[in-house]
């Protein structure tokens, strides 16, 4: 059943039943729709608009729960994580290697690994299912797990490099190799874009290749000039989303490593957190909150504007 | 071309090869750690783990679950995750009607905002949140994590469920509207029973997400130990002094926190990959 036109007409389903109904019904019709809307709207004021907008404000005040202070200060805070926070650049420096790294790794290992099951092959359902799964285990759990796997005498992974005569590796514990681990570990949980590849795959037109079949192309150049071009919007979509919860990583940060060893994996948000909960100096930490916003959205809208470039849409 | 299908291929080989080989290594952490949550304490310390423990110590989890008021906990996470089951399936599915078979002054340029809280970092509100729950007195109670919930703040939610809503034949309504009932009993009477396979996705989501959520618990609710989360509490045992020796309660926790999501994986795969799958190509 095609809805589309269907749709059209009722959109404005007040203007169809219009000649039938007194005007007065028809005008309280027309606001019916905010009713619906409304435990919304009151949620995303209280919980999102005033809080937001809260936060720009703080992020130009000394406001600090434990001191009582709550002084404007103009842009002191932002003055402050540029030149006077020995930690924020460090912090910059490993969540942005933390998002080069992760970001394009993920996007590669998600797109390749949905590609080898996009083949008719057997048990198709039985690997979607096992490489899905790690994206469904609870994160506390998932990183406990991960602790417990780069441990540097018993764990399962140095016991493994052990047998190849690689010499124990300190994941957690040497500032060499603690992003390294953070990276590893989100690489476990690339099920959950390699789904959605799977799903874009699924709808390019089989006709394409055959097509290509009777022109006799490989199945490299089918990839790469019939799958990869189509691909990119979901590709785009995946970046986009894996940016912005790359640039907040803090979970695995915070329970594995707590921002150590010397401040390796100290990342922004940790920084963040730290900053208002530790030291309860909530206007600098809104500051934080607020650069870091200002960035996701340069970020979104580059990445939006670069796509028209690589971006097929069909 | 017949003749590759039937013969054996190297590529095909290979792909096999890949794809087991990939399959063992994720798979391998997780059986490392159940084989972890069945050795004593001791065996792990020494270093004498193997994959298949001898004897199982399946008492760790009965210990494990005594260590920590693991009920307690239990019943935390389900307050909160009643609540976002609530909003998810009713509030978020009554916003997301509005949205989606109504006509109303600024109902796209509100859509678009509702879209962009989506992609808005949550921690721009965390900070002012915090303060404002301290001042009327929400701090380590649920209210920070039902009431918001319960008023259908979740955009992700609405945004899906609006989707499914605007594919239902509008004729379908009409009818209902024609023979005199409003768009109240619509949403309920005819909407809803239509609309289970998304709701069931949501459903699933909403479960996956309270029971994940480890910064909302432990900033809003950790103040007190009553009010800890599973996910709270098990962080909570990994910091104690001598955490080394809990190794296996550890693990066994972990496992016990894993098993009803997986099992609701198992069960509902298929409505969670159909909601993953609309998320992306939406975008």
């Amino acid at each position: 059943m095609s809805g589309l036109p269907v749709t059209d007409r009722t959109y404005s389903g007040a203007a169809i039943a219009a000649p039938t109904r007194t005007p007065l019904t028809w005008r309280i019709r027309k606001y019916l729709g905010f009713v619906f809307i409304s435990p919304w709207l009151i949620a995303f004021l209280a919980f999102d608009l005033i809080p937001t907008a809260s936060a720009f404000w703080y992020s130009f005040t000394d406001w600090n729960v434990i001191s009582g202070s709550s002084n404007w200060v103009g842009t002191a805070n932002y003055r402050e994580m540029i030149e006077g926070d020995r930690l924020f650049w460090p912090s910059v420096r490993n969540t942005l290697y933390y998002v080069g790294v992760s970001v394009p790794l993920g996007i590669v290992a998600g797109f390749f690994l949905a590609l080898l099951l996009n083949t008719k092959i057997r048990f198709q359902g039985a690997y979607r299912t096992l490489f899905y799964l790690p994206a469904v285990v609870p994160t506390v759990a998932a990183t406990l797990l991960w602790i417990w796997v780069f441990d540097t005498r018993n764990g399962l992974l140095n016991r493994a490099l052990g047998v190849v005569g690689v010499d124990p590796i300190r994941w957690l514990t040497s500032p060499d190799y603690s992003k390294q681990a953070l990276i590893i570990m989100s690489l476990w949980s690339i099920g959950g874009s390699m789904v959605i590849y799977l799903a874009g795959l699924q709808s390019i037109p089989e006709d394409l290749y055959e097509a290509a079949d009777v022109d006799g192309a490989s199945w490299l150049s089918k990839t790469f000039r019939i799958t990869i071009p189509l691909m990119t919007p979901t590709i785009f979509f995946n970046l986009l989303l894996g940016i912005i919860g790359s640039f907040q990583v803090f979970n695995a940060a915070f329970i594995m490593t707590g921002g150590g060893p010397v401040n390796s994996t100290r990342f922004y948000m940790l920084h963040l957190y730290e900053t208002a909960f530790q030291d309860s100096r909530m206007g600098y930490a809104c500051a934080m909150a607020v650069a870091l916003f200002m960035v996701v959205l340069a970020v979104t809208l580059f990445v939006n504007w670069s796509s028209k470039r690589w971006v097929f849409y069909s | 071309m017949p003749d590759r299908l039937k013969r054996i291929n190297p590529a095909h080989t290979l792909l096999y090869l890949i794809l087991t080989t990939g399959a063992i290594i994720t798979l391998i952490p997780l059986v490392w750690t159940l084989s972890t949550s069945l050795h004593s304490a001791r065996d792990i310390s020494l270093g004498a783990q193997t994959w298949i423990p001898t004897p199982a110590v399946w008492s760790n989890y009965r210990e494990a679950v005594d260590i920590l008021p693991f009920g307690r906990y239990l019943a935390n996470t389900m307050v909160l995750v009643a609540a976002a089951e609530f909003g998810a399936l009713v509030t978020c599915s009554f916003v997301a009607y509005g949205f989606a078979r109504l006509d109303f002054p600024g109902r796209e340029p509100l859509f678009l905002i509702l879209i962009s809280t989506m992609l808005m970092p949550y921690i721009v509100r965390l900070v002012p949140l915090f303060v404002f729950y301290g001042e009327i007195g929400w701090l380590n109670t649920y209210l920070p994590l039902t009431i918001p919930d319960l008023l259908g703040r979740n955009a992700f939610y609405i945004f899906l469920l609006r989707q499914f809503f605007r594919g239902i034949p509008f004729e379908l309504t009409d009818a209902a509207r024609i023979d005199g009932a409003n768009d109240f009993r619509i949403w309920w009477t005819i909407v809803m029973p239509l609309a289970k396979p998304v709701l069931a996705t949501v459903a699933i989501f909403a479960f996956q997400s309270t029971w994940d959520d480890f910064l909302g618990p432990l900033i809003y609710m950790g103040g007190d130990p009553n009010l800890r989360t599973l996910a709270v509490g098990l962080y909570q045992l990994k910091n104690t002094p001598g955490g080394d020796n809990l190794m296996p309660y550890l693990m066994a926790m972990s496992i016990l926190t894993m098993l009803p999501v997986i099992l609701i994986f198992a069960v509902g795969q298929r409505f969670l990959i159909r909601g993953v799958t609309m998320t992306g190509l939406k975008g």
